[in-house]
């Protein structure tokens, strides 16, 4: 849960005093445009970017209040880029967090999260991310966010670098996924086809301010404000032209 | 020949250093002292104080610079002392005047041969009055009591000789035009071509007071290498050049020197200099010094300067003849440590004939890049580290860098010597320098580019600033810092031949002596080894930058 937060970056508002709430389990899509100021709403939540005002709480605790790496360790991060390290193999990527945890068998947790992840271990293990394709790399990134049981999973455009068929290939695994394990997540997309297929609760933001924050039919049947009717009917225009 | 007796290339770098000097002098000498002592303890492996010890006892230090006359009179008081039963060391070929002068001045050394003449321009930079261009006893006593009340440097009484200007042309020339002396050169309406060495064409007292004085005109001015411009006039390049008085190269060409005869030129009388040090410590060898003055003349000097520039005999071999000849001689134990004998044999022969001085030389040259290079690399990685993301300091810090890479090496080693003396240890001192600038900027480069979407990714997941470092940014950085240092390498072993200009020893030995003595061979005897060594290390850099490269780029 996001309270009142502000951000400053020099003269420009990023975030004006905006609240959001991600109940357990659930999956918020924050959607805009770039500079819409999603990305930096995104990073409160582990704290590389702290508010300058306002509170981030994550089951009940500010995270102001905590170790920042403790707390990072504990949420999984999916960067569009997958930021996969490149001289590592893709098990010794996975078994980042469990490492740094301290876990007595990282691999171990590496090799499951990988499994799970569609990527077996020994066609993958062993490879560099460089001989894995982008949709490889992606599941690779995911399985490292998940190695370590975190049950907070930050999505920054993580699908939004793929071509159509790997990402819709990796929309549904995600999709298997969260209901096989059941983390919470808030993913970050300029795409509102994405958001509509993942999220329990879509959140729309332009220039720093939270438009709206609903569900797909809300947004559609009640929407807040003119350009969050505008996002729907461009979407839906897209879509119409696809299905006719 | 390079006859730089008034310090002509380093004159510039000096000023500049003048200057630096009275600003930086006090912190950087405690650091450099400092510093110093540490790499006197790496280099020697022991500590300080037993060096401290040494120095009380230590042998008589004498000095030449870079050319055959030089060579051959301070090998001639050499031989004087250890025939008295003092010890020597040799610092032969230091680089020209202001790094010979600055060695004396500071005790670094405790003899070197030097001309009244260059004394006056170039250590004093007094005017020249008629009087001392008319009378040589007046600007030697001008210059002796100046220097030692100046400088705390003594001239001994001046040995016998002159080593002038010498205008020279050659023969058939002198006797077509009817050349005699420099009035007749004005006189003359033949449109001559000449060819002056540099500094000679941009001193006062060189070629603009010349024309200034006599009037003369050319039909053409070409400036010319020291190296070449005997080959020149012989050649028929140029009609006429300038010399030095004493220069074997000028009987060899049959050349002919005009006189000058209206006394521009001031007088160049040779003298050996006694630093304080010697002077108090052992007056007794000085008094053995002094027994050479007044021996030598301007024919025995080009006699004996023609035995080695010319006809390549070995140096020691010809001080020792010459001190007989002068009635000194006796069995005079020389160790010739530091002059290699001239042989003329086939090239191939005589390398083959210095492998073994070769692969000294190259040891130790070896070591004094390696010392330098390993303590750069200890000091400009993890400079690098603290400057990354420090943009304001990381421009100011390399621009200073930038500005040691600007001074010129050999005014940079010569700075050297009031702080740090010559030798191994200011030698060391300045390629480490030269080194930070490289490896500290390939580092910051190399951490810029370390893939930034898995640095944040590793941080976002919380790696901490030490972790990702180590994992991430370092080894992604590695193959840029690795060519840095390697650049670092080739760069530092050329600049170590310039260690053999403040008796640092290493490949530059034999490249200044037979820069010196116009001896090509001798010279490639240390540029080929050198630059064999550069490609070596190179390739083993290489070849270690494929090792450390991360697994996706290799």
């Amino acid at each position: 849960m996001a309270r009142d937060i502000s951000l400053r970056y020099g003269a420009v508002q990023a975030l004006a005093s905006e609240s959001i709430d991600v109940p357990s389990g659930t999956l918020l899509a924050i959607v805009g445009e770039s500079g819409s100021g999603k990305t930096s709403l995104l990073r409160c939540f582990n704290r590389m970017v702290t508010p300058d005002a306002g509170a981030v709480l994550i089951d009940g605790q500010n995270v102001r209040e905590l170790d920042a790496v403790a707390l990072r360790r504990r949420i999984g991060y999916v960067p569009q880029s997958g930021g996969l390290l490149p001289h590592w193999t893709v098990e010794r990527n996975v078994a980042l967090v469990p490492r740094l945890t301290g876990q007595s068998d990282p691999l171990r947790s590496a090799r499951a999260a990988l499994e799970r992840c569609g990527l077996p271990v020994s066609k993958f293990g062993a490879r560099l991310p460089h001989e894995l394709s982008g949709g490889q790399r992606q599941r690779a990134a995911i399985a490292r966010a998940l190695a370590a049981s975190q049950d907070l999973l930050l999505l920054d455009e993580s699908f939004g670098a793929l071509d159509a068929i790997s990402r819709n290939e990796l929309l549904d695994a995600f999709t298997t996924l969260r209901t096989e394990i059941g983390f919470t997540c808030v993913l970050v997309t300029h795409d509102l086809g994405e958001a509509a297929r993942l999220a329990d609760a879509i959140a729309v933001m332009r220039a720093g301010v939270i438009e709206q924050v609903g569900t797909l039919t809300t947004l559609r049947d009640a929407p807040a404000s003119p350009y969050v009717h505008e996002l729907l009917a461009r979407a839906q225009a897209s879509a119409r032209v696809l299905c006719e | 020949m390079m006859h730089e007796r008034a310090g002509e290339r380093t004159t510039r770098a000096s000023d500049l250093m003048r200057r630096l000097r009275s600003g930086i002098r006090a912190p950087c000498a405690r650091l450099s002292a400092y510093a110093a002592m540490v790499l006197a303890m790496v280099v020697t492996g022991a500590p300080p104080s037993v060096k401290a010890q040494a120095v009380t006892a230590r042998p008589v230090v004498i000095a030449s610079k870079p050319f055959g006359e030089s060579y051959l009179l301070a090998e001639m008081l050499a031989q004087l002392l250890e025939r008295s039963g003092r010890t020597v060391q040799r610092r032969m070929g230091l680089g020209a005047t202001e790094v010979a002068f600055t060695a004396i001045r500071t005790g670094a050394v405790d003899v070197y041969p030097e001309y009244v003449g260059t004394g006056l321009v170039a250590i004093l930079r007094d005017t020249v009055t008629p009087d001392m261009r008319a009378d040589p006893r007046a600007a030697f006593a001008h210059v002796a009591s100046n220097s030692l009340r100046r400088f705390g440097v003594h001239w001994l009484p001046p040995l016998g000789f002159q080593n002038g200007y010498a205008i020279a042309v050659r023969r058939e020339t002198a006797t077509k035009h009817g050349l005699r002396t420099l009035s007749d050169l004005a006189a003359s309406p033949a449109r001559l071509v000449a060819g002056f060495t540099a500094d000679f064409i941009g001193r006062n007292d060189g070629w603009p007071g010349l024309q200034r004085n006599y009037g003369i005109t050319f039909g053409n001015v070409r400036p010319l290498a020291p190296a070449v411009k005997y080959q020149a006039i012989a050649a028929r390049s140029v009609d006429i050049i300038d010399g030095y008085s004493t220069d074997g190269l000028l009987a060899k060409y049959d050349l002919v020197t005009l006189d000058d005869d209206q006394h521009f030129f001031p007088p160049y009388e040779a003298a050996a200099l006694v630093s304080t040090r010697l002077m108090n410590a052992d007056p007794g060898a000085v008094a053995v010094l002094a027994s050479l003055s007044g021996r030598l003349s301007e024919a025995r000097m080009r006699e004996w300067n023609r035995a080695i520039e010319v006809d390549g005999r070995a140096i020691p071999e010809v001080a020792q003849l010459a001190l007989d000849a002068v009635g000194l001689g006796a069995a005079a134990r020389t160790t010739g440590d530091s002059i290699a004998p001239v042989d003329r044999a086939g090239f191939w022969r005589f390398m083959l004939d210095r492998r073994t001085e070769t692969l000294r030389l190259t040891a130790e040259h070896l070591r004094m890049v390696l010392i330098a290079l390993l303590a750069a690399i200890v000091v400009a990685v993890p400079l690098g580290l603290w400057l990354t993301g420090k943009p304001g300091v990381a421009t100011v810090v390399l621009q200073g860098l930038g500005v040691v890479q600007t001074i010129p090496g050999l005014a940079l080693l010569a700075f050297m010597i009031p702080l740090l003396g010559i030798g191994t240890v200011p030698a060391v001192i300045a390629l480490f320098a030269y080194a930070l600038l490289p490896i500290a900027r390939a580092t910051i480069a190399g951490l810029r580019v370390a893939d930034p979407d898995a640095v944040a990714a590793v941080e976002a997941m919380g790696a901490t600033p030490r972790q990702a470092l180590l994992w991430v940014r370092l080894p992604l950085a590695a193959p840029i810092v690795l060519s840095g240092i390697r650049t670092a390498a080739v760069l530092t072993i050329g600049t170590a031949t310039l260690a053999a200009f403040i008796g640092g020893g290493g490949l530059g030995e034999p490249i200044v002596t037979g820069l010196g003595l116009a001896d090509m061979r001798l010279v490639l005897s240390g540029a080929i080894p050198a630059a064999i060594l550069a490609v070596t290390v190179d390739a083993l850099l290489a070849l270690a930058e494929r090792v450390v490269a991360p697994a996706h780029l290799r």
